[in-house]
């Protein structure tokens, strides 16, 4: 299919000391080019280890085997040297906690023209202005291109995370768990600014969380991991209104309902071990 | 009909002053307390919502006396809960417990569980060891842990083991008034689920009364009976649970509800 711009087929992901056990298993999943994709699950499911395994970030006491084709390139017969090259020009990461990804001791601005040089040369007075622009884009006052970490809030942090990652234009930006350590109102607009970011520049996006309610704000597509196994995927509408895997529905019933209406049902696992056969 | 009050808070303030640099002199002051008052009804569940730095956690860390206050009074039980000292405050504090957001940092590493059980019963003499270990087993069970668990650390168990932990140490002092601050925060969604039917379950079976504290107003609906929203250290609104959700009076409340998750207008 043309339109898939990422396709993982049968990624394995496992320690180095026992090869057998398996933290990844045998994952198949193909990224819809200009959609967004949610990876869904508890912690422990393997959501981000896929995610890391696409950028070859993994720990080195863990391996893979299997494919992963971005756009007909095997990343995974790639050099590290030819790694780096698309490594935040044409697939970009932002994680969960923006303090500790962002350098405490350099302006955002500085950093953020870091993430721009690594790939780019630009003269000093273009960078100044492309970093402006980045600024404009992701909402923080251009004013503030000389402060420092500590003296943005956790949303405006993520801002800059987010500015620093789509500085190269990316065709693939992978989101782990941007929201979860923000409060409900600076979520809803950071979700916002990613979900038109993605229309404006067609980016792609994979986007690992393990909150229901955000994947049906933002998902196109929806892969829910269990065990290091994608055990339903397919689009939001069909998963969340339609789950078929007895692991989807038991997850989806854990989800407190904006209404109330519904008793919060925690996973029964041994149930469910006997519905998984 | 007019429950009874087990908690009055009337006009609580709270000022925290820094000075703006090392060198500098002049001092910025926040309110993180700004006249508020709050009845806590006699078995209910009463919801504190806000997003950080709206002064929830110090409103509930004044209730206790973790913080001290600046002016208000707080009437628990009949006593003034701000000028009681010694035996009579201990004896009031065992009445007030709490349970806290992050079961990592609030059980020390180094105790075992049944030690980490023992000293709020050895701190307030109840029962001798005897009564004592009967009494944790029984808790421990009721919260889902087995008597094995009372021997190992707390780092052999799980975040959600961990607060159901949490959970068992402040119940065994049969507190009326239990302080949830934020106490499925740091959890995944499935143990989430397990640790509210626990907490709700045990409320029905002790009669508890519960201030929790969370930004999480989806949880709020399953657990409160009343909510009071909070911002910049005041009290923006507050009522039963059902009409706050489905009549919010002020901008701010019904901002907060259209950023709930699962809300958002979909942009298809």
């Amino acid at each position: 299919m043309k339109n898939n711009i990422l396709k993982i087929n049968n990624l394995n992901v496992f320690t180095n000391i026992n090869s057998r056990l398996k933290l990844v298993k045998n994952i198949s999943l193909n990224l819809k080019k200009g959609k967004t994709t949610c990876i869904v699950g508890e912690s422990g499911s393997g959501k981000s280890l896929t995610a890391l395994s696409i950028m070859q970030l993994l720990s080195s006491q863990l391996s893979m085997t299997g494919s992963i084709f971005f756009e007909g390139v095997n990343l995974l017969n790639l050099t590290k040297e030819e790694i780096r090259k698309r490594r935040g020009k044409d697939i970009a990461m932002i994680f969960q906690e923006p303090m500790t990804s962002l350098n405490p001791v350099l302006t955002i601005g500085y950093q953020i023209e870091e993430a721009i040089e690594v790939h780019e040369r630009l003269l000093k007075v273009e960078l100044k202005k492309r970093v402006e622009e980045l600024l404009n884009i992701v909402g923080i006052p251009t004013d503030r291109i000389n402060s420092y970490p500590d003296e943005l809030s956790g949303g405006q942090r993520q801002r800059v995370m987010i500015a620093m990652a789509i500085s190269c234009s990316p065709k693939l930006l992978i989101a782990d768990e941007p929201t979860t350590a923000l409060d409900v109102t600076v979520q809803a607009q950071i979700l916002k600014l990613l979900d038109n970011l993605k229309l404006k520049y067609q980016m792609t996006m994979l986007f690992i969380t393990h909150d229901f309610g955000v994947v049906n704000d933002i998902a196109d597509d929806v892969a829910v991991m269990f065990q290091g196994d994608i055990v339903e995927q397919g689009s939001v509408e069909s998963v969340l209104k339609n789950p078929k895997h007895p692991y989807t529905k038991a997850l989806l019933n854990c989800v407190p309902d904006s209404q109330g209406k519904n008793d919060l049902k925690p996973i029964d696992y041994s149930a469910l071990k006997k519905a998984m056969g | 009909m007019q429950m009874e009050n087990l908690l009055e808070a009337k006009n609580l303030s709270k000022e925290y002053v820094k000075t703006a640099g090392f060198f500098s002199r002049t001092r910025t002051s926040i309110k993180a307390l700004d006249n508020i008052s709050i009845n806590i009804k006699k078995g209910i569940t009463l919801a504190v919502v806000g997003e950080s730095g709206s002064g929830k956690s110090t409103l509930a860390k004044s209730l206790i006396r973790l913080v001290e206050l600046d002016k208000g009074s707080i009437i628990f039980k009949e006593k003034n809960m701000r000028t009681i000292k010694g035996d009579d405050l201990k004896r009031t504090r065992k009445n007030i417990q709490m349970i806290f957001q992050d079961p990592y940092a609030s059980l020390n590493p180094r105790m075992k569980i049944i030690k980490i059980m023992e000293e709020p019963l050895q701190i307030h003499g109840i029962g001798n060891s005897a009564t004592q270990y009967a009494k944790i087993l029984c808790m421990i069970k009721r919260v889902g842990l087995v008597e094995a668990d009372l021997s190992k650390y707390p780092h052999q168990f799980s975040g959600g083991q961990r607060q159901r932990i949490g959970i068992a140490r402040a119940l065994i002092l049969e507190p009326e008034l239990v302080i949830c601050d934020e106490p499925v925060s740091a959890l995944d969604v499935s143990v989430q689920a397990q640790i509210v039917q626990l907490l709700k379950s045990l409320q029905k079976e002790f009669g508890l009364t519960y201030l929790f504290i969370t930004h999480d107003l989806r949880i709020v609906r399953h657990i409160a009976n009343e909510v009071i929203v909070m911002k910049d250290g005041k009290l923006i609104e507050k009522g039963k649970t059902d009409i706050i959700f489905r009549k919010p009076k002020t901008k701010y409340t019904k901002e907060l509800l259209a950023s709930i998750p699962g809300n958002l207008s979909k942009r298809k």
